[in-house]
């Protein structure tokens, strides 16, 4: 056994090694305590030269290892020597089992047995998790892999894949692709199909079984793995065949459950929580300490930083100042107060009140996020209609909101310590009035992202946030003077409810006069005619429903569901009679807005005894859009089939205002009556691919773009999230010659995105441009708007919001 | 706060309407109005001997003739062009129909109806040409897309030639046990059963000489020779060859009506060039002889 060491750092990734190098480079023994056979897993397994990116650009990097971007084989490169050159002591191959003992004598058990002791522990393992392995006997033999990097290696050999997702489709069709391999291939699943794997995946694999390429063994467990051989349980018995190597991909455990078995605490149960830290990132187990990924900093440079920072901290530093320091500063000067950084931090922390539950250390990386301002009074601070989703906390000052317009405009104040903006954070929807300053203020503007992490790790900035969103979209909603006093009552039984696609918060016929409110998502109105369901129509977020039966009493007139996962608020029906007893100018506008709903009912439903066919084609065409997530769509192209020539010049239009990079496939998508759904973005309402950006690169632009700004560094993330496949990892391809050369002389490859063997033809020498995520993002900043419409000779693609096109209006058209 | 610029516009949905109603006929109503006004400047104008392009009536028509014509030919830039600003294709296209008729009529009343054998006709001519192909033109893309859309279901082009590929290794596959002399037949359908090809090909729906369509013919005389193992191959390999049958029979109707969608182009354009190229001669030999 080794003597007690001062740090044992658990993970060799930037954050982990970077503490490994200081604490070496500061001569404090240390063990780094890596479970596979090399530095940096996680950036190991990337793709062969991928290129890694540097962000925030503006941080610096203070630290024993050094960071550039560049190639994934450079960065390791550099990473390896560096350890080397500071001798820092590595222990590989090491898989942590347990951690007993307390801050001083911390025992670290691995799974060869042999034991580490260390005084403190830095855990920097990263949020990937480890592979999950076979767990059969025979599953730790050495032919035994949970990788493969490249399947051109294997030649002649008898391989068995075990898995059915993604990883291990991917796996087994590789090996089979170069036919002249030689290899035989049998993939085990464990399910009867495939439904954990892409679409696409699970039909090439079929296609591959039919066509004798593979052999797949489904419902079927492995038992035993022998050198040579493997055994495997079918549903019809147990069969042992021939198998020279096992790829195992079987998903991997996220390491909450190992993190949490040391005594670690979570800041909440939410699956996105990070552990609780203190300002020294220290757990709340003393003397363990949490820096990285898993401590909720997924980029490299800020990893890097940590790992100096942590092990500064644990030698006893007090007055460290951390790398951000300078940017703090710079963002905060000309600010008026003359406070310094942790001043600022403080002041803003106890004044606004859905921050005063975050750690100093939250609140420092809340800032680097975050915005601070100074307004005058009447200073706008956003207009209505404009879209932003950031919200605005309110540190000193006061602003004011304006409600409705023209005469009946009237301002409400918000008062210091409160928020505003928080309705476009929930539904994502354009700004719905106009905000002031009403008096000289400071205010935190807080990005969208960050405000939801917030809502996510503290319960009651989450509590505060919902409750003051619901008052004040009710109150923007019913205008008609209505003030929070009088909604005290109503809000005191409101509910906020989860509503999954399909589910029907108001069924037809039923007894029922509760109001309900679309927080998020939106509905489809359907009501029974003829024995069919018929389209009536469609609610986006901000609406409210149910009004019907409570003004005029009776049933149910209509089913109203989910077309998206959604969030509605429920209001209590009595409550809210009573509230229109009190404010008979609030009864008006409801039997005004009820007056309308009843016209376009009343249309259909006349329509439909008159002409059948096109009330069903109506209610066809809205069913499967809402099917096609339209449901959730801020924006979507549309090709009108009856008038689309297939010429591509969307595509090409796109390509050439884009770098050369189409972000959109005309040919590819559903179809419905000849409407069809290309495959691009529709700039979602909750955009799937803003969930998990490192570098926070995905933005909502003015006008509900949903974009992707320079500093994407390429991780693929939102392509992996987007469920609709619209995002494509490319680079950007060399510039061609103009226009007129080509139509001219024929140089280069004309209009559109250049073909592959163009590009690598003139690819420009010197690095390569890095793959980064391109989307569409509706031609932003561009005028005359989205190119791909603009560029359709006959008129067949057009741009619609889902509300401006499932209008009954439509149905006049007769098409 | 700056001043939020409106960008992105969006299409009116209830409004939609492709580029022949674009505008309520915004550019029949222009394009017309165009005729009628020369139409009258043509009657109302008494030129002697007899109405002829010479005249001062003549030149003013001429000049909006040719000016029109090389107007119209921008469109092959502008569809290529894709510059920022207020601009849509569709209303260029929709303009470029109307004006490109409207050009025939006043032509012809530029003309004053007077033809010979000489390069006066033959620009009239080549503009009647353009005119025609370019209605021939409007014709298929008013009628055609819908049938595009119709047989291609959700499949994409790229799809459709992947099936294809997909079959031909199957076929292959499941031919390995079969005698030479049926090897051999489901041979032709891997050999000789091309799609695309020459526009006349593309343009008849390409069937001719189908190596997959003879296979099949040959089958219900293998059917007899073969053995009763052999059959059972026999009978799968049928099913592939028809399900190839059924994937090319797709994918020429999408290249056919692609090709009809086309094909119009290749007269139109090349028309086109030579038409200016002889309206230039037109005015210059006006100019020498007068």
């Amino acid at each position: 056994m080794e003597g007690v060491h001062r740090i044992a750092i658990l993970g060799s990734g930037p954050a982990g090694l970077s503490a490994a190098a200081h604490a070496a480079a500061r001569g404090v023994s240390h063990v780094l305590i890596e479970k596979s056979d090399h530095l940096s897993d996680t950036i190991f397994r990337y793709q062969r030269g991928k290129h890694i990116m540097a962000t925030p650009s503006q941080l610096v990097v203070r630290a024993d290892v050094s960071f550039e971007p560049g190639k994934r084989e450079t960065i390791l490169d550099t990473w390896s020597s560096e350890a080397a050159k500071h001798k820092v002591n590595v222990r590989y191959r090491a898989e942590v089992k347990s951690i007993t003992g307390a801050k001083g004598d911390f025992s670290i058990a691995l799974s060869d047995g042999s034991v580490v002791r260390a005084e403190t522990i830095i855990l920097a393992i990263g949020t990937q998790g480890n592979p999950n392995v076979m767990s059969c006997e025979g599953g730790g033999l050495a032919h035994v892999q949970y990788q493969l990097d490249d399947p051109a290696e294997y030649v002649d050999e008898h391989i068995c894949v075990v898995g059915g997702g993604d990883a291990g489709i991917e796996n087994a069709l590789g090996l089979i692709a170069d036919r002249a391999q030689g290899n035989t291939v049998t993939l085990v699943n464990r399910g009867a199909d495939f439904a954990r794997a892409k679409d696409a995946n699970a039909k090439a694999l079929l296609a591959a079984q039919e066509a004798g390429n593979i052999t797949l063994l489904t419902s079927a467990e492995t038992t035993l793995i022998e050198p040579g051989w493997i055994t495997v349980d079918t549903p019809e018995g147990a069969t042992r065949f021939q198998c020279d190597r096992v790829i195992a991909r079987l998903g991997s455990a996220p390491p909450r459950k190992f993190v949490e078995s040391i005594g670690l605490e979570f800041t909440s149960a939410a699956r996105e929580a990070f552990p609780k830290l203190s300002p020294t990132f220290e757990s709340t187990v003393h003397g363990v300490y949490v820096i990285g990924a898993l401590a909720g900093y997924p980029l490299i440079k800020h990893c890097i930083n940590q790992g100096y920072d942590v092990v500064e901290y644990i030698g006893g530093a007090v007055d460290l100042k951390p790398a951000d320091e300078p940017i703090l500063e710079a963002r905060l000067k000309g600010l008026p107060g003359n406070r310094s950084v942790a001043e600022w931090l403080e002041f803003l922390r106890q004044e606004i009140e859905i921050l005063r539950g975050l750690s100093p250390l939250q609140m420092r990386e809340f800032l680097l996020d975050s915005d601070v301002r100074a307004y005058n009074a009447g200073d706008i601070v956003f207009k209505r209609h404009s879209v932003g989703s950031s919200v605005f906390g309110i540190a000193s000052g006061s602003v004011e909101v304006e409600v409705g317009g023209g005469k009946k405009r009237q301002t409400v104040p918000i008062p210091r310590g409160s928020i505003v903006g928080e309705v476009g954070l929930i539904s994502g929807r354009p700004r719905g009035a106009t905000v002031r300053a009403a008096e000289p203020s400071i205010l935190l503007e807080i990005p969208r992202m960050a405000a939801l992490r917030l809502m996510a790790s503290v319960k009651e900035a989450r509590d505060t946030v919902n409750r003051i969103t619901t008052e004040r979209q009710l109150l923007q909603m019913f205008g008609s003077g209505l003030t929070p006093a009088d909604l005290t009552d109503v809000l005191e039984t409101a509910e906020i409810r989860q509503v999954k696609t399909g589910e029907a918060i108001i069924n037809e016929g039923e007894e029922g006069y509760d109001i309900f409110v679309v927080r998020s998502g939106s509905m489809v109105v359907e009501k029974q005619i003829g024995g069919k369901p018929v389209f009536l129509s469609y609610l986006p977020a901000g609406s409210y429903v149910g009004e019907m039966a409570l003004v005029d009493g009776g049933r149910r007139s209509a089913t109203v569901q989910a077309a998206i996962r959604s969030e509605v608020v429920r209001l209590d029906g009595d409550r809210f009679r009573a509230l229109l007893g009190r404010k008979p100018e609030l009864e008006e506008k409801l039997r005004a807005d009820m007056a309308d709903r009843r016209r376009v009912n009343g249309y259909i439903e006349e329509q439909k005894g008159r002409f059948g066919d096109v009330v069903d084609m109506y209610s066809a065409v809205a069913d499967f859009l809402v099917d096609q997530g339209i449901g959730e769509a801020t924006d979507v192209l549309l090709i009108d089939e009856t008038l689309c020539i297939g010429c591509d010049n969307c595509e090409k239009a796109c390509a050439d205002v884009h770098d050369g990079l189409s972000r959109l496939d005309r040919e590819a998508g559903r179809t419905y009556a000849h409407l069809h759904v290309p495959t691009s973005c529709r700039h979602c309402e909750h955009p799937y691919c803003m969930t998990d950006c490192p570098p926070n690169a995905i933005h909502r632009g003015p006008d509900g773009e949903v974009f992707i700004d320079e500093t994407c560094i390429g991780c693929g993330n939102c392509q992996r999230n987007c469920p609709y496949d619209v995002i494509r990892m490319d680079s950007r391809p060399p510039d061609k010659p103009d226009l007129i050369s080509w139509l001219l002389f024929g140089v280069g490859p004309g209009p559109g995105e250049p073909d592959k063997a163009w590009r690598a033809k003139h690819k420009p020498k010197g690095a390569e441009p890095p793959k980064v995520a391109i989307k569409c993002d509706m031609c932003i900043g561009k005028s005359g708007g989205p190119a791909c419409v603009r560029a359709c000779p006959t008129g067949a693609a057009i741009r619609v919001s889902p509300e401006e096109f499932l209008t009954v209006k439509r149905m006049n058209r007769g098409d | 706060m700056s001043k939020v610029e409106k960008t992105g516009e969006r299409s009116n949905a209830v409004l939609h309407e492709g580029f022949l109603r674009h505008r309520n006929f915004r550019w029949a109503w222009r394009a017309g109005a165009l005729c009628v006004v020369a139409a009258a400047g043509y009657l109302l104008v008494d030129v002697q001997p007899r109405p002829n392009g010479g005249s001062a009536y003549g030149y003013v028509a001429g000049t909006i003739s040719a000016g029109l014509v090389l107007w119209l030919t921008l469109l092959g830039l502008r569809k290529r062009a894709i510059t920022a600003g207020q601009w849509s294709l569709k209303a260029w296209v929709s303009a470029h129909v109307y004006l490109g008729l409207a050009v025939l009529v006043i032509t012809t009343l530029h003309a004053g109806f007077q033809f010979g054998w000489n390069i006066h006709t033959l620009a009239y001519g080549l503009m009647v040409l353009v005119v025609v192909s370019g209605l021939f033109g409007v014709t298929v893309y008013a009628l055609l897309p819908r049938y595009l859309s119709r047989n291609r279901g959700e499949t994409t082009q790229k799809q459709m030639l992947e099936t294809l590929r997909a079959l031909d290794r199957q076929i292959n596959e499941a031919a390995q046990p079969l005698s030479e002399v049926q090897a051999r037949v489901v041979q032709m359908s891997l050999d000789d059963s091309k799609v695309g090809g020459g526009l006349w090909r593309r343009l008849s729906g390409g069937r001719g000489g189908c190596g997959n369509r003879k296979a099949l013919a040959r089958f219900p005389g293998l059917r007899r020779k073969a053995t009763d193992v052999e059959l059972q191959t026999l009978s799968r390999m049928e099913e592939l060859l028809q399900r190839k049958s059924a994937a090319l029979g797709q994918v020429r109707r999408h290249l056919q009506i692609r090709a009809w969608l086309n094909v119009w182009l290749s007269v139109h354009v090349p028309a086109t060039i030579a038409l200016i190229a002889a309206i230039t001669a037109h005015v210059f030999s006006v100019f020498i002889y007068w």
